[in-house]
């Protein structure tokens, strides 16, 4: 069986690559040269095979061009009931024109900056970064300066557009300064049906005290295929708030990397995958405690049907000098047919002795004994069914905290279900 | 109203009722007493309609409908209501949203308006007085951290809600304190009339005191083995229950 080389990959992008980043990019190359795509028994993506994947629905891997796009398509492509920021990418690359941002917030094509990309997320990490930080076309560097409260979240609507068996490589670097707080709400839509895919880099560097959520929403193209890096250094008493929320796509890797690297820092991870068909989706979340005084949170929820499959892996790492640290992972898959999977591993290593940290999963059916006693008082079982699944999913849907985007989850996931509540 | 021959069921393979027959009239009032065991829940499980029980043998008819064609929230619409031994804790759904929706499903089957939040909320604070059940214990999940005695008070409120024609109680004195027990028992006496019926599963006599039975029946290994009036509540509260095993026991030797 023939297997992705790192010619097919890589040379085609290269192609259409800048040569800004000059001394990033060679590193880069050199690590994906030297890697490749995971293969098949790479420890890392063993449950997700996205090299195969590619292989099969990426005709070859040209890099998407900007599309033509109206600002009426961006209205449609916009969720109901939002009220905040924009900015557009178009494959990947920054639309001025259609993005529309408060003075506070100074924006810029990432060319033309002097940000040090892949400080935050190394390439040498993982094989995803390392294809991103060599060929991205095109990138983006927000900064929230110090002490500056964006109240309305600001939406990242990257609109993939492409001819079919494209790559798109957006690059995002997220600067907040001291004590400034901004959310962000990153969602792609795809227009075209037809395999796309999305390989996201997102590097995002919170300052002493700030305060950054960072919520996703997955629900594009049944056939996009993602992988999607975010990782974030967290400062002293700063605080950075992730919610992932997966619905839909082919195959979907999420990799989300927390580094707290000041005391008193908090670092929040939240995850809801509610699968189909045959979506398969891969939260690899790893919350690295280097320092003593800080705190995480982890909660991941999964619902699936069908022949879905779902992919949990939460590294926890609490290093010698991270004492009195408190980490808290969980867990909890409900299957709704025999034909759907769930692997999950929770991995920590702890090297500091006095330190609170717990971890558990589980993986069952929905509570039939719940079932009954809703079924008992008169409710029609579809919706009970409903209303058990969108009470566990709500544990995690509470975290969100910008109501406009909690209602618009809220209605999506619970039209899933099939539940009025 | 009720009328059960020749019941049979049983979980996994095993025969658990093994021939039950009861007539209930709209009015009465009926005892089910019986030590541990001896299958007083699954009676009522196996007529509130829950799956895992398999119906062997036997016919249920419910006003003169088949009982047992029924999906359990049908029977439920139809007026048949189960106050569980062990209500289940549900987190995450709170309980004024699920018992809206449970008013209204059972509303519209049976052809009436569905109530708006205003006249819901003053149908809840009508009968939230009947079982003195707390508001704030409402405003929680449902049955989440509720004491045993909360979750049974909860059941009796469901019950007042809901307005059934066919009422089974299981057990829902065990876990109440004698003043729980005596708002409980008002609570039902008070939901009582001539046009419903209720069906008090307990092994204890000290509940009859409170919800007077017109019939007192046995259930001993899956069968009625013995009827009569209140009286005999209190001779089975006097001598136990030995000697009513050890008359079926030896005559089916
Ligand atoms: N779901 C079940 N699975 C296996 N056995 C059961 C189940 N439910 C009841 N039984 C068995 O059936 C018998 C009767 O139980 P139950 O109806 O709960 O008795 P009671 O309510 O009179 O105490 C017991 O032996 C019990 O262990
Ligand atoms: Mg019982």
């Amino acid at each position: 069986m023939s297997t992705l080389t790192t010619q097919d990959t890589l040379s085609p992008l290269l192609e259409t690559a800048p040569s800004n980043f000059a001394t990033a990019r060679s590193a880069a190359k050199a690590i994906f040269l030297q890697e490749g795509l995971p293969a098949v028994k790479a420890e890392e993506y063993k449950y997700t095979q996205i090299a195969r994947k590619l292989e099969k629905e990426i005709s070859s891997f040209q890099q998407a061009q900007p599309a033509d796009i109206t600002s009426e398509l961006i209205q449609k492509s916009i969720f109901e009931g939002f009220e905040g920021h924009l900015i557009v990418l178009n494959n990947g690359k920054w639309d001025a024109t259609l993005s529309s941002l408060p003075e506070e917030i100074s924006i810029s094509e990432l060319e033309d900056s002097s940000i040090p990309v892949g400080t935050i997320a190394k390439p040498e990490k993982d094989p995803f970064v390392a294809l991103n930080q060599s060929s991205f076309a095109s990138g983006l560097a927000i900064s929230v300066p110090k002490k500056t409260q964006i109240e309305q979240p600001i939406l990242i609507l990257s609109v993939n557009q492409t001819n079919g068996g494209q790559v798109v490589q957006p690059r995002i670097w997220i600067e907040a300064g001291d004590f400034a707080e901004v959310t962000f709400i990153d969602q792609a839509v795809q227009p075209l049906d037809g395999a796309l895919f999305s390989n996201q880099v997102v590097e995002i560097k919170g300052g002493h005290n700030s305060k950054v959520h960072y919520y996703k929403i997955q629900n594009e193209g049944k056939e996009s295929i993602e992988v999607s890096n975010i990782e974030t250094d967290i400062q002293k008493d700063a605080q950075f708030t992730a919610v992932t929320i997966s619905l839909s796509g082919d195959m979907v890797r999420n990799n989300l990397n927390l580094n707290l690297l000041g005391s008193n820092s908090e670092g929040n991870m939240y995850g809801l995958y509610l699968l189909n068909g045959k979506t398969h989706v891969d939260n690899h979340t790893n919350v690295d405690h280097t320092i003593p005084h800080a705190e995480s949170n982890e909660l991941y929820k999964g619902i699936l049907a069908d022949s879905s499959r779902g992919v949990f892996n939460g590294k926890i790492f609490v290093r010698q000098d991270a004492q009195k640290t408190n980490a808290f992972q969980q867990n909890n898959n409900i299957l709704l047919s025999e034909d759907a999977t769930v692997n999950t591993k929770p991995q920590l290593e702890i090297w500091a002795d006095d330190v609170k940290c717990s971890h558990g999963c589980t993986t069952g059916q929905l509570d039939e004994e719940a079932l009954f006693y809703l079924q008992a008082r008169g409710i029609d079982k579809l919706q009970a069914k409903g209303l058990l699944l969108y009470a566990f999913a709500g544990e995690v849907l509470d975290h969100i905290e910008d109501e406009n985007f909690k209602n618009y989850c809220t209605g999506l996931v619970q039209q899933r279900l099939g539940s009025k509540f | 109203m009720l009328s059960i021959k020749n019941l049979h069921a049983s979980v996994e393979g095993t025969p658990i009722l093994r021939g039950i027959n009861l007539e209930v009239k709209a009015g009465e009032v009926h005892a089910i007493m019986g030590p541990n065991g001896s299958g007083k829940s699954t009676l009522a499980s196996v007529l509130a309609g829950r799956e895992e029980y398999e119906v062997t043998e036997g016919e249920v008819t419910f006003q003169n409908k088949d009982l047992l064609e029924l999906a359990p929230e049908d029977r439920a619409r139809e007026g048949v209501f189960l106050a569980f031994q062990y209500p289940v804790e549900i987190p995450g759904v709170s309980s004024t949203n699920f018992l809206r929706t449970a008013v209204n499903q059972v509303r519209e089957y049976r052809g009436l308006e569905a109530l708006d939040a205003v006249k819901f909320l003053s149908l809840m604070k009508e009968k939230m007085k009947l079982v003195e059940i707390d508001q704030k214990l409402l405003s929680r999940a449902l049955n989440e951290g509720f004491s045993g005695g909360e979750k049974k008070r909860n059941e009796i409120f469901q019950m007042a809600m809901l307005e059934p024609t066919l009422s089974i109680l299981d057990e829902t004195d065990s876990g109440l304190d004698i003043d729980a027990l005596r708002i409980v028992s008002n609570g039902v006496n008070q939901l009582k009339s001539d046009k419903n019926a209720t069906i008090v599963v307990t092994h204890y006599q000290r509940l009859l005191d409170y919800i007077v039975p017109d019939y007192v029946h046995v259930l001993y290994k899956g069968r009625i083995v013995k009827s009569g009036t209140k009286e005999l509540a209190l001779e089975l509260e006097e001598k136990g229950y030995d000697w009513i095993k050890e008359e079926v026991d030896s005559a089916t030797v």
